[in-house]
């Protein structure tokens, strides 16, 4: 029996409910060499933004228990050499069956300020290879880089219904950890008009570097990612699952197929796997092999059974 | 071609005070390795996620063998150091640009290298030497002196306090043997690196420095790597070069160094 691994994020189909996360991956083409990328339920690309940005001084990373830091400061080409080159990349790299169906994109947008995003959302309008739209409105690494837009619901709400307006792709909204309630930050989002949500981005932290008696990284806070925030990534995505309707997409740690499913059981209808590619570039296509496996040996015919099996 | 392998431990010794020299049976790495280019050698301990980046010491393209010479760092790294033969380690590779010997050609060559930065210059003092090219080794060390022996060239020391050679740096060596060149490859510190490139540029030499910077990825993905360069850069149109794709040699004109 096969079972069925394929998920729909508002509309649009998704071969297995595997992707990548934003920033981990880049828009593919160094991964490409280790695997092939049609396995992929999408390729989440890089933030892009209106125009260059030269990101954080560096150190812009280090190690910490299970998880590392990053301080990157959204460095990206803009969004007319993304779509050029990135964008044309992945439109000749990913095959389409007779369906039209393959590895959906997701284009991960950034910006300083309302026009800044809306800008980008508008260029992207005209790209057939965006499937998804995801708005990144939570880098701690960058003042006005997001989070500026992502701690408070109202803010939520606006820049959520402004992308909204502009954009021709369905609109993902990425939330931060770094709030006090995220299912209000996720209500707001879905307010405003939100197809989908997509948590969690990192957690804001610190190292000192007791050698050098200084910050570990030049920005002196980095986002935490890794297997050490998979457990509040888990309880975030089951929180905000219980408060909306709207479809989510849960990362935040995840290394294995249990790390996946956890998610998928807590409510998210997708997942994202980030910093574990960096300890393996093919992390990805194992957390695919390992769900299927799961759904045979538990008898499930349906990987949507198992969507928010857990209440 | 870059490839993912578990790769054979073949030994593993220690050749000088936390320093070690790390045997490995590879399929494809050591035949496509280059002098300058580096590994990306990843911990058993899932916890320690981050690949550890480690340049290529020797590349024995027959026998498929490469060699890592590095220094204990850290937890990654000792983990390393406990390897034995017979046991598997993954890793990730070749990696970055390395060295373009070519430059050297029929020129006079210093391969100037400064402490853990000593290992990739003997790979590429043994392609100079064996290509025929008129190459001399200057190896800076704070005390005790590793690998120089094995360096098939003429070999200059500096020890920062006097034990060999010339008291004093790399720099001070160059100028007490009066080397000339026209050519340096470079790997080591980046006060080093520093020097070396205004040394270069005070002499109108062509200078090529390994840059170090601390990796995620390692394979051009994540941009934590950077260095600021003169010229806008190809990946993200601004003025950060990776230095695990671009690099991690640099001509040291091109950057800001």
């Amino acid at each position: 029996m096969a079972q069925n691994m394929s998920v729909e994020i508002c509309g649009v189909r998704l071969k297995n409910p595997v992707m990548t996360a934003s920033g981990t991956f880049g828009s593919g083409v160094e991964f490409s060499e280790f695997l092939d990328l049609n396995r992929l339920g999408a390729v989440v690309t890089k933030g892009v933004a209106l125009v260059p940005w030269e990101g954080n001084p560096v150190p812009r990373i280090c190690e910490t228990p299970s998880g590392m830091l990053n301080a990157i400061g959204l460095q990206n080409p803009g969004v007319a050499v993304f779509a050029k080159r990135d964008l044309k990349f992945l439109e000749e790299e990913l095959s389409r069956d007779q369906a039209g169906e393959g590895t959906k994109v997701v284009v991960n947008v950034c910006g300083h300020s309302e026009e800044e995003y809306i800008g980008c959302v508008e260029k992207l309008s005209d790209e057939p290879r965006a499937d998804l739209l995801e708005i990144n409105i939570s880098c701690p690494n960058v003042r006005e880089g997001g989070i500026a837009f992502g701690t408070d619901p109202k803010g939520v709400e606006r820049i959520t219904s402004a992308v909204r307006k502009a954009a021709r792709q369905p609109v993902i909204m990425k939330l931060s950890p770094n709030v006090t309630s995220i299912s209000e930050i996720a209500k707001a989002a879905e307010a405003g008009g939100a197809d989908a949500l997509s948590l969690i981005n990192t957690l804001t932290g610190m190292k000192i570097d007791v050698e050098r008696r200084t910050f570990a990284l030049a920005n002196r806070t980095g986002g935490l990612s890794g297997p050490a925030i998979h457990p509040v990534a888990v309880r975030m995505v089951y929180e905000c699952a219980q408060a909306v309707k709207i479809p989510i997409i849960g990362m935040g740690g995840i290394r294995t197929a249990e790390d996946a499913l956890e998610m998928i059981m807590a409510g998210a209808t997708a997942v994202s796997v980030g910093t574990a590619s960096f300890h393996d570039q093919t992390t990805v296509l194992s957390v695919i092999d390992g769900i299927e496996g799961f759904l045979e040996r538990h008898q499930v015919s349906d990987i949507r059974d198992l969507i928010g099996c857990v209440r | 071609m870059k490839y993912r392998e578990k790769a054979t431990v073949l030994g593993c010794e220690e050749i000088g005070t936390r320093i070690f020299s790390l045997r490995l049976e590879t399929r494809q790495i050591a035949a496509e390795a280059r002098p300058g280019q580096f590994v990306s050698v990843y911990c058993s301990d899932a916890s320690r996620l981050l690949p550890r980046p480690i340049s290529v010491c020797e590349a024995d393209a027959g026998a498929g063998v490469l060699r890592l010479v590095f220094r204990i760092a850290g937890k990654g790294t000792q983990e390393f150091s406990r390897l034995c033969s017979g046991d598997k380690v993954d890793l990730a590779g070749p990696l970055g640009n390395g060295f373009s010997l070519e430059m050297g050609e029929g020129k006079r060559i210093l391969a100037v290298g400064g402490g853990i930065g000593i290992p990739p210059m003997l790979e590429t003092a043994k392609r100079l030497a064996s290509g025929g090219q008129d190459v001399t080794a200057v190896l800076g060390y704070r005390d005790e002196v590793f690998l120089r022996d094995e360096f098939p060239c003429r070999c200059i020391v500096a020890t920062e306090d006097g034990s060999c050679g010339t008291r004093g740096n790399v720099l001070d060596a160059i100028r007490a043997g009066k080397l000339e060149a026209d050519v340096i490859f470079a790997c080591g510190p980046a006060v080093m690196l520093r020097a070396i490139a205004a040394y270069a540029r005070e002499h109108g030499i062509l200078c090529q420095v390994s840059m170090e910077e601390k990796m995620a990825c390692g394979i051009g993905a994540c941009l934590s790597c950077v260095y600021k360069s003169k010229e806008i850069d190809t990946h993200s149109q601004v003025k950060n070069k990776r230095v695990c794709t671009e690099g991690p040699v640099f001509l040291s004109t091109d950057i800001e160094i």
